[in-house]
C-alpha cells in the first residue's frame, strides 16, 4: 500500500493473515473510538469549563455508582470479546492440521538451516508450495531465536534443548521476509532470510531436483543402523529397549508410576538424555547420545521413527 | 523588629549548610533532592544512548556504530531508564518529599533507612556505570538465558550486581512508605481522606516489597551460572532457559505498574486542583490502584505467548491481562469526569496531566492489542511493542513526573518557574513524543523486529519520521532542565499555596521547615474539598504540638 | 537503674507509635525475604518435578546426620532466642545477655557443621562447576540439585551470619543499658528475624536432605 517508499500495511500471504488483520481492524476501531471519546471530552471540557474568574465555585459532585458500573461493564464486555476472538485465532495457529508438510529447521547464531523431507536443504531460505499447510519443527543449537514471517502473521521462539513447532498455509506465491525476532547476539539483525512461495507444481519440480543424501527418513534410517539403535530397539518389545513402532503419539508408562505422551520432544530427549525418563520394565542402560549426533541428525532419526507405523511393520518405508 | 530587614525564616534548605549536611541527612525532603539530581543524571544518560540509537536508525545500514555497539546501546538504554530513572523517579523524588507532608507527619518512619536507600541506589548505579565504561553489556535489559548466562562476552555479572543492589533501594523505600502510611497519619487523616497520591504509592510499595526480591534472586542465579558454570538455565546441562523468563517477568511485569502507578497518583492530584473540583469517584480510584497492583502480579506470562509455553498458559494469561486493563480504564473515566463542570485552568502541570490522560489511553488500549493472543503472535518482539510501552513509560510516566515536578516546585524550592516556557515545553514534548513513537506502531505491524541494528530499506521512511520526532522530544526535555535551574535564582518567590490547592503539604510554608509542621495538624476535611475553600482544612491543638 | 535515653525518635508522636512502626517494618521486611527465598524454592520445585529420580539420587549423597543435628541446633537456638526476648520484656538484662550468647553459640555450631558439610562435598567433587563428578545415571539433574543445594543453603548461611552480627550488637547494647521493660523493641525484632531464618531451614532440610530417603 502506498508504494514501496512508505509502506503502511504488510502483505497478506497466508490463510491466517486476513483473520489476524480483521481482529486488528476491530481493535483499531475500538481504540480510535475510546481515544477520540476521551480526548474530545478533555478538549470540550477544558474549553467549555475554562476558568473565567478566580472566585468560581464548581458544584459538589462526588461520583455516580451508576456511571462507575457502566464504564466498568462496557470495557469488561469489550475486552472479553477481544480475548475470545484472540484466543480462537491463537488456537488455530497453535495446532497444525494433520496433513501438513513437515520441514525441519535448525537455528544457530546467525543462520537458518532448513531440511526438506525429500532431502533438499537450504540456508536462510525456505521454499514452500502455496495452498498447502506447512509445519516447521524448530530447534536451536545455541541461544533462543525466533522464526518470524510478517506476511504470514506467524512467529515462534526457537529454543535450545527442545523442539517448538509453527505452521502456516501460504496463500499466494511470492518472496517474503523471514526475520529472527528474539535477540540472539551480535548479528541478530543479520539473521534474516526469505520465504519463497511457489505454485505447487513448480515447488514439486524444485524439491525433486537432486537433494543430497536422499530423504530425511532414509537418512534417519541410516543413522538408526550406524549408531546402533537397531541392536536394542527391535520391532517387538523383546529387545533390551522398547519397540519404537507406532511410538509417536502413544502414551508411554514410565518408571516411578508416571506416564507421558510420546511427542517429538520426548523422542528427542530419549535420544540425547535417555536417563531422564525410563520406560517401565526396562533398565537405564541406553547410551547417552548427546554430543554424538547433531540436531539435524536427531530430526532425521525422528522422521524415521515416525515412519514406523504398525501397518508398515518394523522396516518402515522409503 | 526592623521592617527593612526581613526575618530569615529557617526551613529545610537553609537549616544547615555543607556537603556533609546533605550527604548524611536523614530529612526526607533533602533525600528527595539527592534522588532528584541522581535520577536526572541517569535520565540524560539513558537519553544519550537513545539519541545514538535513533541516529543509527536513520539509515537501513549499520553505518554509525558496529552491531555489537548497537546491541550494547539498546541494552544500556533500557537498563538505565528502567532501573535508574523510571522505577525510582516519582516514588523516590516526589513520594519521599510529599508523603510525610501529605499525611501530616514529621518524616518517614525510618529516616536512616531512607538515606541508606539512596546510597544503595548510588552504589548500584556505580556498578552499572562501571560495567558501561568497561565495555557495556549486550544482552538486552531482559537478560534472556542462555545468551546472558553462557554466550555473551559482555559485562553481565557487573551489571546484574548493579541492578541487584539498586533493587534493595526500592525494597527499602517501599517498606518505609508502607509503614509510614499505616502508622504515622496525623489525627483525622483516615484512609479515605488520604490524597490519592498516597494511595497510589501504597499500592506501588506493595509491588516493591513482593516483586523486587524475585528479580534479585533471578539475576543472582544468572550471575552464579556465569561465574561458576552451574547449569540451572543451560539446556546442555539439563537446565531450562524458560525458567529464567518466568522468574524474570514475575517481577518485571509488576515493575511496569511500579512505573505507572505513582504517575497516576500525580494526575489524581493535578486534575482536582486545576479543575477546582473534588475527584470524581474517589473510592473507585483508590481501589483501582490496589486492583492494578494485585492483578499486575498475575499476568507475567503475556510476555511469553510465543515462547513455547502451553496454549492453556497463554489463554489464562491473556484473560487476566484483559482484566488488569479495567481498573486503569476506570481511572481514566474518573479523571475525565472530574473536569465536567469544573473550573479548568491550563497551567503547565495541567497540560502535562491532560497529555498524560490522552497518551495513557492510547498506550493502554494498545495493551489490549498485545494481550490478544492472535495479534500478539504477530507483533511480539516488533516495534509495535516498543511503541506500546513507550506510550506508557514516556508519554505517560515521564509526563506525570514532569507535571508533578512543576506542580510541587514552589513547595520544594520556594520559587515559581517561568509559566510560558513551561507550557511551551509541555507542548513540544507532547508533539515530539507522538512523532517519535506513533510511526513505530506502523513499523511494528509491518514486521520490523526490535533490537535490529540494520533493517530492510522499505522501513526507512517511518524510521526517519521517528528519529525526527526524537530530536524534537530532546529539545522538550532540555528546556525544563535549563529553566528550572534558572528559576532557583531568578523566579519570583512562591507563597505558601500559589495554586490554592487543598492538601496538607500546602498548609505549611514553602519551603517547609525541617520538621514539616510547626504544630501537628488535625484533619477535619475530606480530600480535595475544593468545594469548601473557606472552610479550614485543618485545626491545631496545642497538646498535639510536635516534639522539638 | 536510670531510664535509658533516646528511646523515642523525633519522627514519632509517642513510643507506642514507634513500636508499632518498627514491628510492622520488620514484618514487611520478612515478607520480602519470603519472596527472595521463594524464587529459589520455585526453581527447586520445578526441577524436582522434572527430575524426581535424579534429585533423589543426589539428595542421598547429603549427610543426613549432620543435617538432622543442624536442624536440632537451630530449633534450640530459636528457643534460646525466645527466652532472650522474654527476658528483655521483663527487664532481666543479665538473662538477656546469657540467652543471646547461647543463641550465638548455637548459631556458630550450625555454621561450623554447615561448612564441614561444604568441605566434604568439595572433597567428593560434588560442587557444581568444571570439577563436578557424579556416578550413576543422573549427572545433569544431580548437578542442578547441588546448584540449588549450595545456592539455598549458602544464602541461608549468609542470613545466619548477618543474624549473628545483629545478636552481637544486641549484647553490646544490652550491656550498655539501652534496654528495659519499657523499651526492648530491637530484641523483639531481631527475634522475629532469627525465627524466620530458622523457619527457612525447616523447609530447606526436608526438601534437600529427605528426598526419596525411604527408597533404601
Amino acid at each position: 500500500m502506498f508504494g514501496s517508499n512508505l509502506p503502511l500495511f504488510p502483505e497478506q500471504a497466508s490463510t491466517l493473515a486476513p483473520r489476524v488483520d480483521t481482529l486488528l481492524y476491530f481493535l483499531l476501531g475500538v481504540s480510535a473510538f475510546f481515544s477520540l471519546l476521551i480526548s474530545m471530552s478533555i478538549v470540550v471540557f477544558a474549553i467549555k469549563y475554562r476558568r473565567r474568574s478566580d472566585s468560581e465555585r464548581p458544584p459538589l459532585i462526588l461520583g455516580s455508582l451508576g456511571l462507575e458500573i457502566f464504564w466498568t461493564a462496557i470495557p469488561l464486555a469489550i475486552t472479553m470479546v477481544i480475548f475470545v476472538w484472540g484466543a480462537k485465532l491463537f488456537f488455530v495457529s497453535f495446532y497444525p492440521p494433520p496433513n501438513a508438510l513437515e520441514i525441519n529447521v535448525v537455528a544457530k547464531q546467525w543462520m537458518w538451516k532448513v531440511q526438506h523431507p525429500e532431502g533438499k536443504s537450504e540456508i536462510d531460505e525456505l521454499h514452500i508450495p502455496a495452498g498447502q499447510p506447512v509445519k516447521l519443527l524448530l530447534t536451536s543449537q545455541d541461544v533462543i531465536h525466533d522464526f518470524f514471517v510478517p506476511a504470514f502473521r506467524v512467529k515462534k521462539d526457537v529454543l535450545p534443548g527442545r523442539y517448538t513447532t509453527l505452521w502456516f498455509e501460504a496463500s499466494k506465491p511470492g518472496t517474503y521476509h523471514l526475520f529472527c525476532a528474539q535477540y540472539c547476539g551480535t548479528q541478530h539483525s543479520g539473521m534474516v532470510g526469505r520465504i519463497i512461495v511457489m505454485e505447487a507444481p513448480a515447488y514439486a519440480t524444485w524439491v525433486g531436483g537432486g537433494g543430497t543424501g536422499g530423504s530425511t527418513t532414509a537418512a534417519g534410517q541410516k543413522l538408526f543402523q550406524t549408531l546402533g539403535c537397531a541392536t536394542c530397539h527391535l520391532p517387538t518389545d523383546t529387545g533390551r529397549g522398547p519397540s519404537l513402532v507406532g511410538l509417536i503419539g502413544k502414551t508411554v508408562a514410565l518408571q516411578g508410576g508416571k506416564s507421558v505422551t510420546a511427542d517429538e520432544n520426548y523422542i528427542r530427549e530419549s535420544i540425547l538424555e535417555p536417563r531422564a525418563k525410563i520406560v517401565r520394565g526396562y533398565e537405564p542402560i541406553m547410551p547417552i547420545f548427546k554430543g554424538s549426533v547433531s540436531e539435524e541428525g536427531v530430526m532425521q532419526i525422528l522422521s524415521y521413527i515416525k515412519s514406523l507405523t504398525p501397518a508398515e511393520g518394523a522396516q518402515g518405508k522409503k | 523588629m526592623n521592617d527593612s530587614v526581613p526575618e530569615r525564616r529557617l526551613h529545610y534548605l537553609n537549616a544547615s549548610y555543607g556537603l556533609k549536611s546533605w550527604l548524611l541527612t536523614t530529612d526526607h525532603k533533602r533525600i528527595a533532592w539527592l534522588y532528584l539530581v541522581s535520577v536526572t543524571v541517569f535520565f540524560f544518560l539513558g537519553g544519550f544512548f537513545a539519541t545514538l540509537l535513533r541516529l543509527e536508525l536513520l539509515t537501513p545500514q549499520g553505518d554509525l556504530v558496529q552491531a555489537e555497539t548497537y546491541n550494547k546501546l539498546f541494552t544500556m538504554h533500557g537498563v538505565t531508564m528502567i532501573f535508574f530513572f523510571l522505577i525510582p523517579s516519582i516514588p523516590a523524588v516526589l513520594g519521599n518529599f510529599l508523603i510525610p507532608l501529605m499525611i501530616g507527619a514529621r518524616d518517614l518512619a525510618f529516616p536512616r533507612i531512607n538515606l541508606a536507600s539512596w546510597y544503595l541506589y548510588i552504589i548500584g548505579g556505580l556498578f552499572t556505570l562501571t560495567a558501561a565504561a568497561a565495555g557495556g553489556v549486550d544482552t538486552g535489559w531482559t537478560f534472556y538465558t542462555p545468551y546472558s548466562s553462557i554466550y555473551s562476552n559482555s559485562n553481565v555479572a557487573l551489571t546484574v550486581i548493579g541492578i541487584f543492589v539498586t533493587g534493595f533501594s526500592s525494597i527499602l523505600t517501599g517498606l518505609n512508605f508502607i509503614v509510614t502510611i499505616h502508622t504515622m497519619r496525623a489525627p483525622g487523616m483516615t484512609w479515605f481522606r488520604l490524597p490519592l497520591f498516597v494511595w497510589s504509592h501504597y499500592a506501588t510499595s506493595i509491588i516493591f516489597i513482593l516483586g523486587t526480591p524475585v528479580i534479585a534472586i533471578s539475576l543472582t542465579l544468572v550471575a552464579l551460572e556465569r561465574l561458576f558454570g552451574l547449569g540451572i538455565f543451560n539446556p546442555e546441562l539439563g537446565g531450562d532457559p524458560l525458567l529464567f523468563q518466568h522468574l524474570f517477568w514475575f517481577y518485571s511485569h509488576p515493575a511496569v505498574y511500579i512505573m505507572i502507578l505513582p504517575g497516576m497518583g500525580v494526575i489524581s492530584e493535578l486534575i482536582p486542583c486545576f479543575s477546582r473540583k473534588r475527584i470524581f469517584g474517589y473510592n473507585f480510584v483508590a481501589f483501582s490502584s490496589l486492583a492494578i497492583a494485585v492483578l499486575g502480579f498475575l499476568v507475567w506470562g503475556h510476555h511469553m505467548f510465543v515462547s513455547g509455553q502451553s496454549i492453556y498458559a497463554g489463554m489464562i494469561f491473556s484473560f487476566l491481562s484483559m482484566l488488569v486493563a479495567i481498573p486503569s480504564a476506570i481511572k481514566v473515566f474518573n479523571w475525565t469526569a472530574t473536569l465536567y463542570k469544573g473550573s479548568v485552568s491550563l497551567d503547565a502541570p495541567m497540560l502535562y496531566a491532560l497529555g498524560f490522560i490522552g497518551l495513557f489511553t492510547m498506550g493502554g488500549l494498545t495493551g489490549l492489542f498485545v494481550a490478544a493472543l492472535g495479534i500478539d503472535v504477530h507483533v511480539h518482539d516488533t516495534y509495535f511493542i516498543i511503541a506500546h510501552f513507550h506510550y506508557i513509560m514516556v508519554g505517560s510516566a515521564v509526563m506525570a513526573y514532569l507535571g508533578g515536578i512543576h506542580f510541587w516546585w514552589p513547595k520544594m524550592t520556594g520559587r515559581r518557574y517561568p509559566e510560558v516556557l513551561a507550557r511551551l515545553s509541555a507542548l513540544i514534548i507532547f508533539l515530539g513524543f507522538n512523532l517519535t513513537f506513533f510511526p513505530q506502531f506502523i513499523l511494528g505491524y509491518l514486521g520490523m523486529p526490535r533490537r535490529y541494528h540494520v533493517y530492510p530499506p522499505e522501513f526507512q521512511a517511518l524510521n526517519v519520521l521517528s528519529s525526527a520526532g526524537a530530536s524534537i522530544l530532546a529539545v522538550g526535555y532540555v528546556l525544563p532542565l535549563i529553566y528550572l535551574i534558572w528559576s532557583l535564582r531568578y523566579s519570583p518567590v512562591a507563597g505558601i499555596n500559589p495554586w490554592k490547592a487543598r492538601g496538607l503539604e500546602w498548609q505549611t510554608p514553602s519551603p517547609p521547615p525541617t520538621d514539616n509542621f510547626e504544630v501537628t495538624p488535625i484533619v477535619v476535611q475530606p480530600a480535595y474539598a475544593y468545594d469548601e475553600p473557606d472552610e479550614p482544612e485543618v485545626i491545631y491543638a496545642p497538646e498535639k504540638a510536635a516534639h522539638v | 537503674m536510670s531510664e535509658p535515653e533516646a528511646i523515642h525518635l523525633h519522627q514519632f508522636d509517642d513510643p507506642v507509635q514507634q513500636h508499632e512502626a518498627s514491628w510492622l517494618g520488620m514484618w514487611v521486611f520478612l515478607g520480602t525475604e519470603v519472596m527472595f527465598f521463594g524464587g529459589m524454592f520455585l526453581g527447586y520445585t520445578f526441577y524436582r518435578t522434572a527430575y524426581p529420580q535424579g534429585f533423589a539420587s543426589a539428595s542421598n549423597h547429603l549427610d543426613i546426620w549432620l543435617g538432622t543435628i543442624n536442624t536440632a541446633v537451630l530449633i534450640c537456638s530459636s528457643f534460646t532466642m525466645a527466652l532472650a526476648v522474654r527476658a528483655g520484656q521483663i527487664g532481666q538484662n543479665r538473662l538477656v545477655k546469657i540467652f543471646l550468647c547461647l543463641t550465638i553459640v548455637l548459631g556458630i555450631v550450625f555454621l561450623g557443621i554447615k561448612f564441614t558439610e561444604y568441605y566434604q562435598k568439595f572433597e567428593e567433587h560434588l560442587v557444581p562447576g568444571s570439577d563436578f563428578r557424579f556416578e550413576g545415571a543422573f549427572v545433569s539433574s544431580a548437578e542442578i540439585f547441588f546448584s540449588f543445594y549450595f545456592a539455598m543453603t549458602g544464602i541461608h548461611a549468609l542470613h545466619m551470619i548477618i543474624g549473628i552480627g545483629l545478636l552481637a550488637t544486641l549484647i553490646v547494647k544490652t550491656a550498655r543499658g539501652r534496654f528495659s521493660a519499657t523499651y526492648n523493641t530491637p530484641i523483639e525484632l531481631v527475634g522475629l528475624y532469627w525465627h524466620f531464618v530458622d523457619i527457612v531451614w525447616i523447609f530447606l532440610f526436608p526438601l534437600l536432605y529427605l528426598v526419596g530417603r525411604h527408597l533404601e
